[in-house]
């Protein structure tokens, strides 16, 4: 397929993944930020949104100070954030549309159709309050996308670059959501305990859609450890850092084989993947967690520059 | 529809019947049906110079326009001379150029149309052909005779419309459809790679790699690019996706390079290649024009193609069709003033009110002069300019083109209509034509401009055995 093609199809998923990402941030700052100051600290919920979003800097360039009014308009519609869900979702359809003959009919119309709501949607009608109907709206798109893929496209080499693309960015957004709060997860934080902590835990399982995964895993009440543990090392969570690389090392494995070469590309996704699967909780936190997720993000970074080298 | 004495045309028999048991009501809600179906599928147009929506729907009129299959027979038969002859021309001006020295079309139309490509002169072109597909518009005055009203053998668009128009009747008018016995359209894009791969450069194996090369998606026509592409199972590649290394062109792939040997390129001849025409193209590959005269590949169509679909060659069309064949043309040329012959223009500065007049390089209905439905000014304004350059101007009387019963606001109503046909010629000149083509539909009461840039719409086109 043309280099470019790939290209296209590997960031079209990884802006619908983000547009998920941002619409579940919204939500899970939406309900920390409405409990009474005694749970939450006096940290800005909204500041840390947007440095989990990884858009922090870009938003005070606009604005003073992040306030719900001004984090919501940010991540969910503005224009001058190129990581808006409303920007995330064009962009998709624009690489979509580029690639048109390498999308199934339903992919492609389950994106433009997207589109089309978009631009009839009355970003007026949403407030802090009632964002949800627009992060509910944004996360099944996603679903939908990822779906239509799933089911119909051929399991040719357009089909692994689209799914690396997901999977990059998902295990790009565990990690950075695990980073922006890694200090609440640290042992000697959990000595605070109270209903503080326990509403940034849930928040961090919510962000992942992991909540209900923890109990039943874990079946105890939320342990720093445990939860790190799930996110990072848990091959039965999707969102998990293992989980992720299980998947993102298929893909350029049957990249290869359908091409009859391995090369950088391989060997890198391996190399992350036996490294995680080969850690223990332990460790990682002996280690230092902080350390382990930059790593982390550091060599996920690598593996999308020897993909390009390698194919684009 | 309508025969000149009101009945209806047997051919419409079903539709007539059919509208007479349907209300508004019904129509409406089929219209806008179709309209959903092109927006959910970005069935769309862009308009140059529109800032507004940068990607339009098409209109699209559910009242299918209908040929019967001896009409569509006879038709066929006109559009395949028509071409043969157009193909044999090309091959002539830049070859022999028989047909200059014979005196039939003087030799300064030929050489100094902008259109006409030195380069070209002298190059073999794989297989003989220039023109693997054409779109012929066709107009009809009377029961009897199609007229052409223009030749686009460029890279004439609307196939998809053609394709898409079909798939909307399958789904929102099966009752009328499934009454009449529709030939059907759909192998049009079997038939088009087939043309496609059957004028693969000799060198090539029996696998060619086929290519269709677009401008990209901010072509007003991108959407047809990607459904052809899509249709056919072949590569959407753009400019940057191709490169030519020792006069072969190559696409760059997730697996390093790959020969392409036949490029459908959807890309006007000037933007092609910047090393031969404009250096200032970023949508055309450098050095393809060499790896095409080296016989390295093969461009559909040709270079040099719109040397023949002018307006001023076009009326030098029946004797072009009788000098290469030695046939009487089959199709008619809709009568035609040449603005550059001092008598020609002399009546249509006399007529004006009453003429359409055309630039001689235009197409998609810019820069025309529709006389009955201009004012004054627009008027005396046109006549400057064609006292300026009377050479650059054509003039056709204001036709009784045909009408088909259409769904507008007003309701039902008869509106002028034409037909373009879609003719691939392939190796061998083996022509092939799908039953029917794009209806365009003046959508505006009394107006004759069907173009899309300029508010017309589609309707589907029925040949049915009676």
């Amino acid at each position: 397929m043309l280099s470019r093609t790939a290209d296209n199809l590997f960031w079209l998923s990884r802006y619908v993944e983000r547009a998920d990402y941002l619409a579940r941030i919204l939500e899970t700052t939406s309900r920390l930020s409405v409990l009474p100051a005694a749970y939450t600290g006096d940290t800005n919920e909204w500041t840390s949104a947007l440095a989990t979003a990884g858009c922090l800097n870009a938003f005070l360039a606009i604005y003073d100070k992040p306030t719900a009014e001004t984090v919501t308009e940010f991540l969910a519609f503005s224009d001058q954030n190129p990581s808006s869900i409303r920007r995330c979702l064009e962009t998709a359809r624009f690489n979509a549309r580029a690639v048109r003959t390498a999308l199934t009919q339903e992919m492609w119309e389950t994106i433009n159709g997207a589109l089309l709501d978009l631009q009839k949607m009355d970003e007026r009608q949403f407030t802090t309050g009632n964002i949800s109907r627009f992060t509910e709206w944004a996360k099944d798109v996603s679903l939908r996308i990822y779906g239509s893929g799933y089911r119909t496209m051929l399991r040719n080499d357009a089909y692994w670059f689209s799914r690396l693309g997901f999977f990059i960015e998902r295990a790009d957004n565990t990690a950075r959501i695990l980073d922006v709060k890694y200090h609440i997860l640290l042992p000697e934080s959990s000595s605070v305990g109270g209903g503080l902590d326990y509403s940034q835990w849930a928040a961090i399982l919510r962000s992942v859609n992991a909540l209900t995964a923890y109990r039943w895993v874990c079946r105890e009440s939320l342990r720093p450890w445990l939860i790190a543990d799930l996110l990072i090392l848990n091959e039965e969570l999707p969102r998990s850092l293992a989980a992720c690389y299980k998947n993102i090392a298929d893909c350029p494995d049957s990249i290869g084989s359908a091409y009859g070469t391995h090369g950088k590309a391989q060997r890198q996704a391996r190399t992350v993947l036996t490294a995680l699967e080969n850690s223990l909780i332990d460790q990682v936190f002996h280690a230092g967690l902080h350390e382990f997720l930059t790593n982390f993000i550091a060599d996920n970074n690598r593996l999308g520059a020897a993909i390009v080298e390698q194919y684009l | 529809m309508y025969a000149a004495d009101g009945s209806v045309r047997p051919p419409y028999a079903g539709v007539a019947k059919w509208l007479a048991g349907v209300n508004p009501e019904q129509l409406e809600l089929r219209r806008l049906e179709a309209e959903l179906f092109y927006r959910r599928g970005g069935i769309t147009f862009a308009v140059y110079g529109d800032t507004q929506g940068e990607e339009r729907i098409i209109p699209f009129d559910i009242i299918p326009r209908i040929l019967s299959s001896a009409e569509w027979t006879k038709l066929s038969k006109g559009l395949e001379q028509r071409v043969r002859a157009l193909n044999l021309y090309l091959a002539d001006i830049y070859g022999k150029q028989s047909i200059l020295k014979a005196g039939i079309v003087p030799e300064d139309l030929v050489m100094g149309n902008p259109a006409y490509r030195p380069e070209m002169a002298g190059v073999a072109v794989p297989h003989n052909v220039y023109m693997h597909i054409a779109g012929v518009d066709i107009v009809r005055i009377d029961a009897d005779d199609f007229y052409v009203l223009e030749d686009n053998v460029r890279t004439p668009s609307g196939v998809s419309y053609m394709l898409g128009g079909r798939e909307i009747c399958f789904r929102l008018m099966a009752d009328l459809y499934r009454a009449h016995r529709v030939m059907p359209v759909d192998n049009y894009p079997d038939e088009l790679v087939a043309t496609l791969r059957s004028v693969a450069p000799s060198h090539t194996d029996n696998d060619p790699t086929v290519a269709l090369l677009t401008p990209g998606q901010f072509n007003s026509a991108y959407y047809e690019h990607s459904f052809l592409a899509d249709k056919m199972g072949i590569e959407l590649v753009e400019g940057r996706d191709l490169f030519v290394k020792d006069d072969f062109v190559y696409k760059r792939t997730t697996q390093g390079p790959k020969r392409v040997d036949v490029l459908y390129r959807r890309i006007d001849d000037e933007f092609i290649d910047p090393l031969a025409f404009r250096g200032d193209s970023m949508l055309g590959v450098p050095g393809l024009f060499n790896a095409y005269t080296a016989g390295n590949v093969t461009l559909a169509n040709a270079v040099g193609t719109g040397a023949a679909d002018d307006k001023a060659i076009y009326t030098y069309m029946p004797e072009i069709v009788k000098f290469f064949l030695d046939e009487e043309p089959i199709l008619k040329n809709v009568p035609t003033w040449r603005c550059r012959e001092p008598k020609d223009l002399s009546y249509v500065l006399d007529h004006l009110a009453e003429l359409v007049v055309k630039e001689v390089h235009g197409s998609g209905g810019y820069g025309m002069l529709v006389g009955p439905q201009s004012t004054k000014s627009e008027i005396e304004d046109f006549r400057a300019r064609l006292k300026a350059s009377p050479e650059t101007y054509i003039a056709q009387p204001t036709l009784a083109l045909s009408t088909c019963q259409s769904f507008v606001q007003s309701g039902v109503a008869p509106r002028h209509v034409d037909l373009r046909p879609f003719v691939l010629t392939g190796a061998n000149g083996v022509t092939k034509i799908v039953p029917g083509g794009l209806t365009r539909v003046a959508m505006r009461e009394g107006s004759l401009v069907v173009n899309s840039s300029q508010g017309g719409g589609t309707k589907d086109t029925w040949v049915v055995e009676l």
